[in-house]
């Protein structure tokens, strides 16, 4: 009897449908005893209790942490263990710096789109309060030695290694290992090189804060954010923000240039604590649990630059990877309803638009015929984005495909239409990295 | 909410103490739990003619009671229904009356007494409607005079409701059974024949989705848990600020969580759209979500009167006018409001509180026949002084006087409101239409 052969998969569509997530906390706020399994844990429960999940065998959850301790290696897996799923649940961690969250995303829609997954959640989680400190290198590698040690001598040897200063702590910073800048120091880099003013970019801060508040106050994040210990909302959201205020605040990078310090606390983003989850799942999957799917991957497109070496700056990767995925699906950024730039930095924003907008950066670094294209400030971030929500690393990815998600399935059912409404989404990250998608409302 | 002078009463040298000083000597009450018996002993059936038969029959045959209709001597009767819905004069209470006194010593803690009585009305011939009325002042007093955690209650049906209508029977039952432990000297009337008994007693709400405001915490909480133990799909409403509570409540009874402001405009849009899309139906309404924002009138500010008033009466009679004009919610549909004892009695620094409660009476009244077409009710909870984080805010003296007031001498708890609600919203509660229940232990104030 022949064996059998295998069937090519065939592709499907994988859609999102609905996301939880715990309100942001600055660093040092309300979460500053949470740890980041308890957050994910806390945003899982949220999840499973909107959409009546609990004991259900979800068929992958993913998601991670950028500042992780060593213990965390499962910090998934445990979250889901804590959690009111089905502990039969699999789960698995992913870290991509601050594109994790998306990349859980589309990791988990491939999958479904393979018909491996009916189901699956993916999410992120940050926490900069309860951050791991290090010992140094040279104590830890006495400890190590110390570990291995038989004999009294070898264990003498060992301890007697160690120095005073070797004791002290090594803690987390932002800063890129090949170039020890900070993030911050990094973008005002690129912000001096395609002259960004701190007006235009506290431009960009006014309208995230007031956009965010404005989503608040008109109910679109209750089905969105779940409250956790105590705060009900972003605690960086400033609803009260204007020009004059943000205008008054001091420069906090790039004060060693030439140019001028343009980047203050008010247009750059927060260190900040928080967890976000997404609910994914096939149309049959969805239709069984009496859920309507809000919106669909199309498809996605990471890049990175050589900021160590080259002329690009380190968080300007989504320049280049966007203009490759539209043009693998054919569009253009007037073919798209809604652009999606996570704000790490207001400048980070502003020169990415100001790149597309350049006629020598299309035609030399994008081999366009001139300028890649121009975004409709309408159309960019309309519900917020991180410098009001804060940051919290892993969890911006999720944040941003369940709220443009929920967007694009309202825009398209006000519509009566069945023309495509789509959203890009666009996060850059440390390393140089990027990652880029692009979702239609479903 | 532990009750610190209920146990210490209730416990060794201080017992005797409190014996000693004539102190209240509260009992510890017993509450329901899947699986219980609906009593433990016998139950003493009085009164004569072909009704009173009827109904001790029906709870020999149909429940398997060891029902008896004299008393033995030496039988401590668990509890004693006085059937006196024939009675046409006010000489006939004598007999059945003086042999319920004659077994009161003898009961145990925890006995049930229930009467079964016909409401006056004004057409009723003058001695018809002093022999109905007087059973009201009867068991009132009778209530009064229990001890032990036992307790009175009536069930009153109006003309041509048979004793074994689904509203009767539901009601004797609710009334035997430890689920109306908090429930004392009340008399619940039965309306019409409408409702429907349940294949299983053990889960009177299966197949049924419920919609709880208010579910959080405390009260709205327990109902959650009640709604859902009786086998409902339960959809757990708060407001976003108390999302964390909610989603504990929400898994923990395997329900769905949405977060909404009740007041907003579209909320009773919204709640259709996430019973009827997440879960195909909407069965029960049970508006608990409620605040207080205590102040005498002289010093009350529009803030304070407003948002309660807009809380608690304004948003519900909204939601309802959603709930009726959707088409959705046809099927022997329930609402259940909570309202107050301040609501019927009154309660110094709670105008704003009482005109809201006292409001949520007045539209179940007038709802209640809105959907009697459909087989459906609308009722109201008032609950007394109940053990809740609300109540434990209350300087101690004062709570511990409020405690007392009563006639089962302690507060009730969360789960006392939440079984009463489960009642009216189950199927058998279809004959009470737009009634008031009051959960206070036999409260000292208002009727």
């Amino acid at each position: 009897m022949a064996r059998p052969t295998t069937p090519t998969p065939e592709v499907r569509r994988a859609y999102v449908l609905g996301g939880n997530r715990i309100p942001f906390a600055r660093a040092g706020g309300p979460y500053v005893r949470a740890s980041n399994q308890d957050m994910l844990t806390a945003a899982i429960d949220g999840l499973v209790a909107r959409y009546g999940l609990q004991g259900e065998r979800i068929g992958e959850v993913a998601a991670g942490a950028v500042l992780k301790h060593s213990k965390d290696f499962n910090l998934t897996r445990e979250a889901v263990l804590g959690s009111a799923l089905s502990a039969e649940t699999p789960a698995y961690d992913v870290q991509q710096a601050c594109a994790t969250g998306l990349e859980t995303v589309v990791s988990l829609s491939n999958k479904i789109r393979l018909g491996q997954l009916e189901s699956a959640i993916a999410g992120g989680v940050d926490s900069t309060s309860d951050a791991p400190i290090a010992v140094s290198n040279r104590l830890r590698r006495a400890l190590l030695d110390l570990s291995r040690a038989k004999t009294v001598g070898q264990k003498l040897a060992a301890v007697a290694k160690i120095r005073p200063k070797d004791l002290a702590p090594v803690a987390p910073n932002t800063g890129e290992p090949r170039t020890h800048l900070s993030m911050g120091e990094h973008q005002a880099l690129t912000t001096a090189q395609w002259e960004i003013t701190q007006a235009a970019q506290d431009e960009v801060a006014l309208a995230s804060h007031q956009r965010l508040a404005a989503a608040y106050d008109s109910g679109f994040f209750d089905d969105l954010v779940t409250p956790f210990r105590g705060l009900t909302r972003d605690a960086n959201l400033r609803a009260d923000s204007s020009l004059e205020k943000l205008a008054k605040l001091k420069p906090a990078f790039g004060l060693g240039l030439d140019t001028p310090a343009t980047m203050t606390a008010g247009n750059s983003t927060p260190l900040s604590d928080g967890a976000s989850t997404v609910l994914l799942g096939s149309a049959e999957w969805a239709a069984a649990h009496d859920l309507v799917p809000l919106a669909s991957l199309v498809d996605a497109e990471a890049g990175a630059v050589d900021f160590v070496h080259g002329d690009d700056g380190l968080l300007m990767a989504p320049a280049f990877a966007v203009p490759r995925l539209l043009a693998r699906n054919g569009l253009t950024l007037d073919d798209l309803d809604y652009i999606e730039i996570h704000e790490a930095f207001a400048a980070t924003v502003l020169t990415t638009l100001a790149a597309w907008e350049s006629e020598e950066f299309g035609r030399t670094r994008l081999g366009l015929d001139g300028a890649f294209g121009t975004v409709d400030r309408a159309k960019l971030n309309v519900h917020g984005s991180s410098l009001a929500a804060g940051h919290p690393f892993a969890a911006t990815g999720g944040r941003i495909v369940a709220t443009i998600s929920k967007e694009l399935h309202r825009r398209k059912a006000a519509s009566g239409s069945d023309a495509p409404v789509r959203a890009l989404v666009s996060v850059c990250a440390a390393g140089g990295l990027g990652l880029t998608a692009i979702l239609e409302a479903a | 909410m532990s009750d610190t002078y209920l146990n210490l009463v209730n416990s060794g040298f201080t017992k005797k103490v409190a014996k000693q000083l004539g102190l209240p000597q509260p009992s510890p009450l017993r509450r329901y739990e899947p699986g219980q018996p609906l009593l433990q002993g016998a139950v003493l059936v009085l009164g004569r003619g072909s009704e009173s038969d009827a109904l001790a029959g029906f709870l020999s045959s149909d429940w398997d009671l060891d029902v008896h209709r004299h008393a033995t001597p030496g039988t401590r009767y668990s509890a004693v229904v006085l059937a006196l819905t024939e009675l046409t004069h006010p000489d006939q209470l004598s007999e059945p009356v003086l042999a319920v006194g004659a077994v009161l010593k003898e009961l145990p803690k925890g006995a049930r007494v229930v009467t079964v009585s016909r409401a006056p009305r004004a057409d009723d011939a003058p001695a018809v409607a002093a022999a109905r009325q007087g059973v009201d002042g009867l068991l009132r007093s009778l209530a009064k005079e229990l001890r032990g955690g036992s307790t009175g209650n009536g069930v009153m049906l109006a003309a041509g409701v048979p004793v074994t209508a689904p509203s009767v029977v539901g009601a004797l039952r609710f009334f035997l059974s430890t689920k109306s432990a908090f429930v004392d000297g009340q008399l619940l009337a039965v309306d019409s024949t409408a409702g429907t008994l349940p294949d299983d007693w053990a889960a009177p709400l299966a197949g049924r989705v419920a919609v709880v405001t208010g579910a959080a915490r405390g009260i709205g909480a327990s109902i959650a848990d009640t709604l859902a133990r009786d086998g409902a799909t339960v959809v757990a409403v708060d407001v976003p600020a108390a999302g964390e509570q909610l989603v504990a409540v929400a898994n923990r009874v395997r329900g769905t969580a949405l977060q909404l402001d009740v007041t907003a405009d579209d909320a009773g849009a919204r709640i259709l759209e996430h019973a009827l899309q997440r879960h195909g139906r909407i069965d029960i309404v049970v508006h608990n979500a409620g605040i207080t924002r205590d102040k005498l009138l002289a010093n009350m500010t529009p803030d304070k009167w407003d948002s309660v008033l807009a809380v608690n009466i304004a948003s519900q009679l909204r939601i309802n006018e959603a709930l009726l004009t959707s088409g959705d919610f046809t099927d022997a549909p329930r609402i259940v409001s909570l309202a107050s004892t301040s609501g019927i009695a009154g309660n110094r620094g709670q105008t704003n509180y009482a005109a809201s409660k006292g409001g949520v009476i007045g539209m179940v009244r007038a709802t209640a026949p809105l959907l009697e077409a459909f087989g459906g009710t609308a009722n109201a909870v008032a609950p007394g002084f109940i053990e809740t984080e609300m109540t434990a805010r209350i300087p101690a003296v004062t709570r511990q006087v409020a405690r007392r007031l009563n006639s089962l001498q302690q507060g009730g708890q969360p789960v006392d409101v939440a079984e009463t609600v489960a009642f009216l919203a189950s199927p058998a509660a279809g004959g009470v239409v737009g009634r008031v229940l009051r959960v206070c232990g036999q409260n000292m104030v208002g009727q």
